[in-house]
């Protein structure tokens, strides 16, 4: 049974004198426990909003969030407030993007780590010091008792998400969701904590989430990958199928866009054209149209739906004309061979 | 109206200009200890600070020194026999008595010396009132949000939308026997809405700032959100407004004794008391004036100075 089972999630925000908008729309997605999913998409795609509406992190008014997100058989949407604080930082946590901005600024890190502790795990201050130090220790902060009594902002950036990610596990959650943890930190710096996420995950049979822009760290991290587009999953597959036969236009751009270098000289990348600002809602199309090189006709008629993929097991698409390995090489802008979708069921 | 949007734009822009006071995504790995020890190097080398720093410490040390300090005791008509109002004469400055006296024959040096007391205390309790009134109110609304909010926001609005003096006039006057109480009660409780205006904004952002959130995903309940992750990091423009307070709170406390709302007591030198009476005789002798009010401008001007030089130190927008 799955750890965690998200069904037909949808937020939308709502402002006064403004259209309603649908930033996550009908997401669905399994997390077995111990298992690693990742959730891919590029900015504004609703990845952030996904994961804090299951962490029930939304500010209270100005948004509906529909749909069931079941751990471990609770309806966390349905649970009461009180029990789901209890659950946070427990069951369930979360590291963020930003790690001087996710620390409070004017208290010491010890006493940021041993707070989690003692809420959750009933220590005594003492206990919670000694057991602090240790999961420092554990996340490879050198010389933990002296970061213990210092500050946010006389940490680097890397011990700060290390520090982050301490806080996170120090209550041993079955999941953990990660949004994009690497991204404001040096490119050496990333590589480190991809690796200290994956053992630590690893060693304590957690399940994460991987929340990213960035499919090098879906090939090196994820069992599983959801490629999100404009708030609905557009791709799913494992990530031997998803890097081998990637089928839907946005992936194969996504994919395309990645540096190689084993590419020739000179060879120019192939990022996916166009913004989020193109879109157009899903309600009667598909919302990657104007973006997209595979465009028929119907793409702009009808909203396609997420079915069966023409190739691979348990591989899953949106989209009316897929990208298929005739055509590869070619990224979303290349002409493949169109696909009459009938045998999709729609 | 015109006085209140300024108002509320001049708390606003002080909550900015704070509001993200310790967030430097640019800094790596700085030597600095606390957020305190950052601010005080930047104090240490501030001219304004110094000054400020320099007239609050003697100020302070006058009052409390004060009977020390003081040749005579600032009731007794010591030199009523040089003193004929009727003849425009008043007693002139002699060894012991560096001022001379005042209308009644009083030493105007010993009355300015034990006057500091009042204002000092005037100051410092009606900032200290405001300010936890404030912290009460601000608190409430900017925790709790919503319905709270919106109430807790309304009084405050509507006290701002009364000239500040204007309202501790009418507060003052609401006492039957005025004194240095009523003055403090009045001069503070017009400070309260700017002090909760100013919390309430600060903790408004912190509340949708990434370290609560960071805290809440972590389960972190809700009274240590609010008062160990919310209301620390509130607190800096709010301490920078306490100190520009004192100085207010001391002109306003002087205005009113100046209007005779204030202490009444002949016993117990105050400087705003001393200005009222020196007004009617101000053509003859100015100079009866001129001390108090000398004394008054000084202190208050301490006080902002080292405000202003608190709130520079603060400012994001100045660390490195
Ligand atoms: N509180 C909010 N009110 C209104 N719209 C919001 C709010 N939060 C997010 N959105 C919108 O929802 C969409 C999805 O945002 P989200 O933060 O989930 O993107 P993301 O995929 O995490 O992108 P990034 O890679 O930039 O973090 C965006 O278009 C954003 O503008
Ligand atoms: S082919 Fe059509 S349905 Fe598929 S992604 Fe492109 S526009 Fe959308
Ligand atoms: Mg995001």
């Amino acid at each position: 049974m799955p750890l965690l089972e998200v069904e037909d999630l949808g937020v939308e925000f709502r402002r006064r004198g403004l259209e309603p908008f649908r930033a996550v729309d009908g997401v669905s997605f399994d997390v077995d426990p111990g298992q690693t999913v990742g959730l891919v998409g590029e900015s504004g795609c609703g990845k952030s909003v996904t994961s804090l509406a299951i962490m029930r992190l939304l500010m209270p008014r100005g948004n509906r969030v529909t749909g069931r997100v079941s751990f471990d058989g609770t309806d966390l949407l349905r649970l009461p407030i009180r029990d789901m604080r209890d659950r946070r930082g427990r069951d369930l946590a979360m590291i963020f993007q930003d790690p001087l901005s996710s620390l409070n600024p004017v208290i010491s890190i010890g006493l940021q780590v041993t707070e989690v502790l003692q809420r959750h795990r009933g220590m005594k201050q003492s206990a919670a010091r000694a057991e602090a130090r240790d999961l420092l220790d554990q996340v490879g902060i050198p010389d933990p008792d002296r970061r213990l009594k210092e500050y946010p902002h006389q940490l680097s950036g890397g011990m700060r998400q290390r520090a982050l990610i301490a806080m996170a596990v120090a209550c041993r959650p079955r999941l953990l969701i990660a949004d994009e943890p690497t991204t404001a930190l040096d490119v050496t710096i990333q590589a480190q904590i991809l690796q200290l996420l994956g053992t630590l995950v690893r060693e304590n049979g957690t399940a994460l989430i991987m929340i990213t822009h960035d499919l090098g760290v879906v090939a090196g991290l994820c069992d599983e990958v959801n490629v999100l587009y404009g708030g609905r999953i557009v791709e799913r597959a494992n990530r031997h199928e998803l890097f081998a036969t990637p089928q839907h236009p946005y992936t194969h751009g996504l994919l395309a866009s990645i540096p190689r270098l084993d590419a020739p000289a000179g060879e120019r990348l192939h990022p996916v054209q166009g913004s989020v600002s193109d879109n157009i809602p899903w309600t009667s199309a598909c919302a990657f149209a104007p973006r997209c090189g595979n465009e028929v006709d119907r793409c702009r008629s009808a909203s396609p739906e997420l079915t069966a993929a023409p190739l691979g097991h348990g591989h899953q698409l949106r989209c009316f004309n897929p990208v298929l390995p005739d055509g590869a090489g070619v990224g979303a802008t290349g002409g493949s061979a169109p696909v009459d979708s009938a045998g999709e069921a729609l | 109206m015109v006085g209140l949007t300024k108002k509320k734009e001049r708390i606003d822009q002080l909550a900015a200009s704070s509001a993200t006071a310790v967030v430097d995504p640019t800094d790596v790995e700085s030597s600095g200890g606390s957020i305190l020890a950052d601010a005080w190097r930047r104090l240490r080398v501030s001219p304004v600070f110094w000054i400020g720093a320099v007239i609050i410490s003697v100020f302070v040390l006058i009052a409390i020194f004060a009977d020390v300090i003081a040749p005579h005791d600032p009731g007794e008509l010591l030199l009523r026999s040089q003193t004929r109002l009727a003849r425009n004469q008043l007693a002139p400055p002699q060894p012991g008595f560096p001022l001379g006296g005042d209308q009644l024959g009083r030493d105007l040096f010993s009355r300015l010396v034990i006057g500091s007391r009042q204002t000092l205390l005037v100051g410092v309790f009606a900032t200290l009132i405001g300010f936890t009134g404030g912290l009460i109110l601000g608190t409430l609304a900017g925790a709790f949000g919503g319905k709270v909010d919106t109430v807790v926001m309304r009084l405050v609005d509507v006290l701002l939308s009364i000239p500040s003096l204007l309202l501790a006039i009418s507060i003052a006057a609401l006492f039957a026997n005025p004194s240095q109480t009523s003055v403090i009660i009045a001069v503070s409780v017009v400070q309260i809405p700017v002090f909760a205006r100013l919390l309430r904004g600060q903790m408004l952002a912190q509340r949708e700032s990434d370290h609560v959130l960071a805290a809440r995903a972590l389960g972190v309940k809700r009274a240590p959100i609010v008062f160990r992750h919310m209301l620390p990091n509130s607190l800096s423009p709010v301490i920078v407004q306490a100190t520009l307070v004192v100085a207010i709170s001391i002109i306003d406390a002087a205005a009113l004794s100046f209007l005779g709302l204030g202490s009444q007591s002949v016993k117990v030198p105050e400087w705003g008391q001393m200005l009222g009476e020196a007004q009617q005789k101000i053509d003859s002798y100015p100079h009866l004036a001129f001390w108090p009010a000398g004394c008054i401008i000084v202190v208050a001007l301490g006080f902002t100075l080292l405000g202003e030089s608190l709130r520079e130190a603060l400012d994001p927008k100045n660390r490195r």
